[in-house]
């Protein structure tokens, strides 16, 4: 087991895992990442339901495999199978009785309604659903090349697609960043949102200004201003290169300098990993805000001001009025946010591009770019001059599970939190 | 705790500065509420009674006038630092949280000296939820409770940092008819137990007198009468408290007074000696007519109708302001259903006559 560097190839072993899946080692990803997911989201079905020592079980198997040196392939499967059995077993599948009949036009009339979906439906199946599954064949289609199969050449099924991508030290390097800035950014940015939305609604002087103030991220254009941040933290010399970091550089230096630190290398050439994440995090975050905001702004106007009152007359601080009852109230709304926040966060592409351009991280960074992103990579293997659908589309698949993975984790950690 | 208010007057400027409207929701309100007792403040919707209660909560401030807890001018006061316990028409429950947390949750804001331990607080939750015989539905959320539960539980919230005055808006106006009868007599039980000063507000006359010790009747921001129910129901200081009193409602005619007596039309129905000639209204309570062949007030006769325990016997009359009269009489008394007219004699004591300009109460002197 070698995780300890992400940048290097991985090793490949296990006799047992070769015979089934050539190349398919023992890389992190499937040994752990997964597993680890997995489990949790066991456990989570199960101590919803109150199975408490069940649901420690679920998670701790899966959890000491994924550590031992045993073959990742049966962490996966231990893992899903923990996570379905639980589902199965304990996950809560009745339907909450509405109240009311859901048939609101008599089932003569459904037709009708069938036939105004009609047009949504073919234009939903032609360019989403088909496009899906074309991705799931593509991307077990060993060498798929759309032009020969154009042609006519068949392709045979196999797991090749995805032992480039496992073997690939420019994936995991995108899914680390993926991860780091997925996990850096929500939480930031979700708190932050709520903190503002909370102080936007209790001001009446100067709100409707500032909400639009508080917008404008939302309506402008991420390159530009991924363009606008990049100058802000480095300067781009006349000639076209980016300066050292012994000269004059960007006004966030500036601002450095004139309280006496010295400068930073941000995102110009040999700048550090953790500059670069520093930059991405602010950016992200300040693009993400407006539309939080908006969520929990109106989230809070739907509280009734009367809890407030009753609030008040016992004396509550403003602190505890936050904590003990607009958090709770506010719930469903932080639910959709974080849930969104982290869907949007696993696809992050643009921010990066707006920052460093096509290089995808400093100038001569690492190959295939230093920040590059999941989605980046799939891009990479889409155009330019290693067109390979299908390993782009077994990026995607794996892009697919983790999101897949991660939301069910969400819901069900929001199920016992939200209340509606 | 006594509660004195003192030309309380609020006033809430006009939406839009053209218009110019601005509406007086209370207009001088002058009340010393005796401490340890119950208290209701009656009226039409729009009368100023909620906005009054408001104001001795603190939610909103006086435009004019002073409001004090005995001794203590409590007019500019923060409403968490007036000691009042304010049970909500919605209740206000905190849907998120058990009944156990949503008692408690008050006495969690206590700071300092007053701080609780955790177990003192339990004893106290303990003690407001047997108070209001919720304590087997602690660990409920109120979505899980009837309208009725629910409002117990508001009451306990209030109660439970054994506030100075207990205010209640509107307490049984969310709960069915038979609810409300059992929730009144829980709220005079509560009151009388615990001897707080408590105000409620309604706008059902039946619901005010059944319970309260004193009754402030209210019509557009202006105190119409305060006294004792019964007094209040006997002897009104106008038409509209008239009016508003009373189930079946009192039947009001016009009539005139001439050579010191009433008429109805033109019936001679009561002795008004001393009285100046004037027209007047004459409002009589059901329960004042007695069935009498030989009664000076004649009406013509259009149903009876058998309530068990009495008699109601409707009938029309031109002077009257409605369009039925209705008297209650006793089962002792018979009527023919096929007569055409039906005479009645009045109580005195059941006849009430009105200024008509005015519609001030007349009274005949002693």
């Amino acid at each position: 087991m070698n995780y300890s560097v992400f940048l290097t190839e991985t090793d490949s072993s296990s006799s047992f895992l070769s015979v089934l899946f050539q190349n398919w080692g023992e890389d992190w990803i499937y040994h752990c990442l997964f597993p680890l997911l997995l489990a949790v989201l066991a456990y989570l079905v199960l101590s919803n339901k109150r199975h408490k020592s069940l649901a420690w079980a679920f998670l701790l198997v899966p959890v000491v495999l994924s550590l031992l040196p045993v073959p990742s392939m049966v962490c996966m499967v231990v893992s899903i199978a923990a996570a379905v059995l639980s589902y199965l077993l304990f996950a809560d599948f009745t339907k909450k009785d509405s109240g009311t009949s859901s048939g609101m036009v008599e089932s003569k009339q459904q037709w009708k309604a069938w036939l105004y979906l009609a047009p949504a439906i073919v234009l939903l199946l032609v360019f989403t659903v088909w496009p899906i599954i074309n991705t799931v064949k593509m991307a077990f289609m060993e060498g798929y090349d759309s032009l020969a199969a154009l042609g006519g050449n068949t392709f045979s099924y196999g797991m090749a697609n995805f032992n480039t991508v496992n073997s690939s030290a420019t994936f995991l390097r995108a899914m680390k960043n993926t991860l780091l800035l997925t996990v850096l950014t929500v939480p930031i940015s979700t708190v932050l949102a709520l903190l503002i939305a909370v102080a936007l609604n209790s001001i009446k002087f100067l709100q409707k200004p500032l909400q639009t103030i508080f917008f404008l991220p939302y309506v402008t254009n991420s390159i530009a201003i991924g363009m606008v941040f990049s100058a802000m933290f480095n300067v781009i010399n006349l000639d076209g290169t980016s300066v050292g970091v012994n000269s004059t550089v960007g006004i966030m230096n500036n601002i450095l300098m004139f309280f006496g630190f010295d400068p930073v290398n941000w995102i110009g050439q040999g700048s550090s990993y953790a500059a670069n994440v520093t930059v991405m995090v602010i950016y992200i975050v300040w693009n993400a805000l407006p539309f939080k905001i908006l969520v929990l702004l109106g989230g809070l106007q739907g509280i009734s001001k009367q809890y407030y009152d009753a609030a008040k007359i016992d004396g509550t601080s403003r602190a505890r009025i936050l904590w003990r009852i607009t958090v709770p109230l506010l719930s469903p709304m932080l639910t959709y946010v974080v849930i969104t926040g982290f869907i949007g966060g696993f696809k992050e592409y643009s921010s990066v591009v707006g920052i460093f351009g096509d290089t995808m991280g400093p100038p001569a960074g690492l190959s295939g770019g230093t920040m590059n992103t999941m989605v980046g990579y799939i891009y990479n293997y889409m155009s330019g001059a290693q067109v390979k659908y299908g390993v782009a589309s077994a990026g995607a698949l794996i892009l697919f599970a983790l999101i897949f993975v991660v939301t069910m984790i969400n819901l069900q950690v929001s199920k016992e939190r939200t209340h509606y | 705790m006594k509660i004195s208010l003192q030309h309380v007057t609020k006033i809430f400027p006009s939406r839009n500065k053209k218009s110019g409207e601005e509406v007086i929701a209370v207009n001088d309100f002058n009340f010393d509420i005796p401490d340890g007792k119950l208290i209701g403040l009656l009226g039409p919707s729009g009368c100023g009674k909620s906005t009054t209660l408001y104001m001795i909560c603190g939610l909103q401030k006086p435009t004019g006038g002073k409001i004090f807890f005995g001794e203590d001018d409590v007019t500019d006061l923060a409403p968490e630092n007036r000691g009042v316990g304010l049970v909500f028409q919605n209740y206000a429950l905190y849907p998120h949280m058990t009944v156990k947390q949503n008692i408690m949750f008050p006495l969690e804001n206590l700071k300092g000296a007053d701080k609780l331990s955790k177990d003192q607080m339990m004893e106290r939750t303990l003690e407001a939820a047997r108070l209001v015989q919720i304590d087997n539905l602690l660990d409920r959320k109120p979505s899980e409770l009837s309208g009725g539960q629910q409002q117990r539980v508001a009451i306990a919230r209030a109660l439970v940092k054994m506030p100075r005055v207990l205010l209640l808006d509107e307490p049984l106006s969310n709960l069915d008819a038979r609810l409300r009868l059992q929730t009144r007599e829980e709220i005079r039980r509560i009151q009388r137990e615990t001897k707080i000063t408590t105000v409620f507000v309604t706008h059902d006359q039946e619901e005010a007198m059944s319970i309260s010790d004193m009754i402030v009747v209210m019509k557009l921001g202006v105190v119409q009468q305060i006294g004792k129910p019964q007094d209040v129901y006997d002897d009104p200081v106008n038409l509209f408290v008239a009016k508003f009193l009373g189930t079946p409602p009192i039947n009001v005619f016009v009539g005139k007074i001439a050579g010191g007596k009433v008429y109805i039309g033109d019936d001679a129905v009561l002795d008004a000696p001393g009285v100046a000639d004037q027209e007047i209204y004459v409002g009589i309570r059901p329960e004042g007519f007695v069935l009498d062949p030989n009664g000076a007030f004649h009406s013509k006769l259009s149903s009876v109708e058998v309530m068990g325990r009495d008699i109601s016997v409707v009938s029309t009359n031109p002077a009257a302001q409605t369009p039925l009269i209705r008297s209650i009489i006793n089962t002792d008394s018979k009527v023919d259903p096929a007569s055409e007219t039906v005479s009645f004699t009045l109580k005195p004591s059941k006849v009430f006559l009105f200024n008509k300009e005015t519609e001030e109460r007349i009274r005949i002197p002693e």
